[in-house]
């Protein structure tokens, strides 16, 4: 019982952990980079003012490899606990 | 019957696809041997909605999971399909490019929330609320917190964020229906009711999930067809996303070389373009952009209509799954979104192309079909205010809604593409629809009448009502649709700052804070309402806004209400019990039995 409240508790900390690191990762691609959208368009990437291709497509890209990231970790942190359930 | 439906998915919508694109050819000979546009229009939208119709009524079910939850045994992928389709609207289809078009770097804002927000939706609710085993969003603040008043006020919250959005999604199903069908707007609402019923009423969740499904293949074909179409006919490649950089450094030399001035005399319901396409000022811009994000962010992980759809999967691992899914199927949408813009609007300004109408003389203008049809709607108007003969860009007056629209008949498609469009518009209207009455039909039938009201009803009547409901509330909203109080966009934002200001903390401290109880919930659920409503009464009537935060952003006020009125008087009050800590301990956990049975 005791071993089983132990591996809840280090098993809700790692998930903590990587939550925090994702949404850590979330408000740079969400709030930090479109706030400087006007310094960013001095550089060009693709052919793009990078400004203008960040808020278009590259924090796009970035949440959703993100979301993919965070579900191929959470996964790992689950089945090495032995929660997984599939 | 039902298990082989699950494991013939791929067949089945493989085949409705090649069946659809078929469709499309069909159609596409027909108006090479002459048949009219009106009736291919007709055509499109007809033949669409009586798919989802035939989906509707062979998904219909007399059983509570399979009403509530589609008997949670949607696989991942497929239930990302139908979350793509609930999420995006009427809005995000219809309106969203031609905000785009028109509004540059400021509405782009809409593309980094409703994307963006998946990531919170991902990290903080769906695996939880998912574990939980709940029919509807109040049914877990009403089981964690406990007692029948957070529950009702949750139902408060969800009906009033639920409803505002809905009556804009009926008026854009009205609008497209009664262009295509050519009838008038207030019989198009009607119709357009009539089509989102037929999806809902006899299959509840199960019905919705599998036409939308149908519905996303439609919208996003419909959507990224005629882009391609356009950025090949420009020599930008059949994938423009990537490639259309050099457009936007068009567009702004050709911008700073017609001038964004003003038109010299306004004309109603019309604009002209003056924002220019990027030129982010830093600043209050930023903020202004920032804020409005943080909005559309907060708001998507906290409406009912999109949460429910994770309640659908068979497992807690298949909710996170999907949530990927359902990003990716919306960002194909919404990436394509600027692209639409740039292309659209490079098109009619860059004199080297031969679409190009901006210099050109009025005459010339005036004699073009698409000019002609649209300003006929009195959705398009060009007026030579310098009596100079020649278009300037300050005298070409468009609809921003109208901009994916008519973007096909811009570039000079064939008709086929414009009735395709207009049938994934109204796919993108109906299935957000139906998310939305059959969110606001649940949360009163099951937490409103089944658990406050009548404990004891049994299974028969708690689906009638569901479904008398389901029609009364639709009824409803097509009735404020045909008054058109406000714009699409702008009724979409206020339904995001509402769900936002009530219910985001109260949802995710019900799961990451432990010590959140009963009446810091309540605290944090009313006061964030009533602050950011109370707010949204003040600017929409002409007060000052604070800080640049408008009718659009009203959630920057909520938000931070309903956080701190939730952490101080949850911090006054006494914990909530062992039962309920115990409750919290095992929505962490991924594996075991849902807290709720499979039938509550």
């Amino acid at each position: 019982m005791s071993a089983d409240a132990d591996a809840r508790q280090r098993h809700w900390a790692k998930t903590r952990n990587l939550t925090v690191l994702v949404l850590i990762l979330w408000f740079i691609f969400s709030i930090i980079v479109p706030w400087f959208t006007k310094e960013l368009n001095e550089a060009t990437f693709l052919g793009f003012p990078l400004g203008f291709y960040m808020i278009a497509q590259g924090s796009l890209i970035v949440f959703v490899l993100l979301i993919f990231f965070q579900n191929w970790r959470q996964d790992a942190i689950d089945d090495e606990f032995g929660f997984g359930e599939e | 019957m039902n298990g082989s439906f699950i494991q013939n998915l791929g067949r089945v919508y493989g085949l409705y696809t090649g069946g659809f694109l078929v469709f499309i050819l069909l159609m596409a000979i027909l108006e090479q041997m002459g048949v009219s546009a009106a009736t291919i229009g007709i055509l499109f939208v007809a033949f669409t909605i009586a798919i989802y119709a035939l989906i509707g009524w062979l998904s219909r079910t007399m059983q509570v999971d399979a009403y509530y939850v589609a008997g949670r045994e949607v696989p991942a992928v497929y239930n990302g399909m139908a979350t793509a389709a609930d999420w995006m609207s009427g809005a995000s289809f219809v309106a969203l490019a031609g905000g785009i078009y028109f509004g540059g770097y400021g509405y782009m804002a809409f593309i980094v929330g409703w994307t963006g927000g998946y990531v919170l939706v991902n990290s903080l609710m769906a695996p939880y609320l998912r574990k939980f085993g709940c029919y509807t969003v109040p049914d877990f603040i009403g089981t964690r917190y406990g007692g029948n008043l957070a529950r009702f006020v949750a139902v408060v919250i969800l009906v009033v964020a639920s409803f505002t959005y809905v009556t804009a999604q009926i008026n854009a199903s009205g609008t497209i229906a009664a262009r295509a069908l050519q009838i008038p707007f207030s019989y198009g609402v009607w119709f357009g009711l009539l089509g989102i019923l037929l999806c809902s009423m006899l299959g509840g969740m199960r019905a919705v999930t599998w036409t939308q499904v149908a519905q996303y293949i439609v919208l996003i074909i419909a959507y990224v067809v005629p882009v391609v179409w356009m950025s090949n006919a420009q020599g930008f490649g059949i994938i423009p996303h990537f490639s259309y950089g050099d457009a936007v450094h068009r567009i702004a030399e050709l911008e700073a070389e017609y001038g964004l001035v003003k038109a010299a005399e306004a004309i109603p319901g019309v604009a002209v373009l003056t924002t220019p396409h990027n030129a982010p000022g830093g600043g209050m811009d930023s903020w202004k952009f920032v804020t409005l994000a943080i909005c559309m962010m907060a708001g998507t992980a906290s409406l009912p209509h999109i949460l429910m759809r994770y309640f659908t999967t068979p497992s807690v691992r298949a909710a996170r799954k999907s949530v990927a899914w359902s990003l990716l199927f919306i960002f194909l949408l919404y990436f394509t979104a600027p692209a639409l813009a740039t292309l659209t609007k490079l098109q009619l300004l860059d004199p080297t192309l031969p679409t190009a109408i901006i210099g050109h003389s009025i005459d010339e203008v005036m004699a073009l079909p698409w000019i002609q049809n649209w300003s006929a709607v009195g959705m398009l108007a060009v007026s030579d205010q310098n009596g100079d003969g020649l278009l300037q860009l300050n005298e070409f007056f468009m609809r921003p809604d109208i901009v994916v629209l008519a973007t096909p008949e811009i570039a000079g498609l064939p008709y086929v593409i414009s009735g395709l469009v207009a049938a994934g518009g109204m796919a993108a209207a109906m299935s957000t629809a139906d998310g939305l009455l059959l969110a606001i039909a649940n949360a009163l039938s099951h937490d409103l009448y089944y658990k406050i009201i009548d404990p004891k009803a049994d299974t028969a009547v708690r689906l009638i009502v569901a479904r008398v409901l389901l029609v009364v509330i639709g009824a409803a909203a097509a009735l404020i649709a045909t008054l058109q109080l406000t714009g699409i966009l702008g009724a979409v934002a206020w339904a995001f700052c509402f769900a936002c200001s009530g219910l985001f903390f109260p949802l995710v401290l019900g799961v990451w804070w432990k010590r959140a109880n009963t009446q810091g919930a309540l605290a944090g659920m009313i006061v964030g309402f009533l602050a950011g409503s109370a707010y949204l009464y003040y600017v929409y009537n002409g007060g000052a806004p604070w800080l640049g935060i408008d009718h659009l952003r009203f959630g920057m006020i909520g938000m931070p209400a309903s956080l701190i009125a939730m952490v101080v008087v949850t911090l006054m009050t006494p914990a909530p019990d062992e039962e309920t800590q115990r409750m919290v301990d095992e929505v962490r956990l991924p594996s075991g039995e849902t807290i709720l049975g499979s039938t509550h």
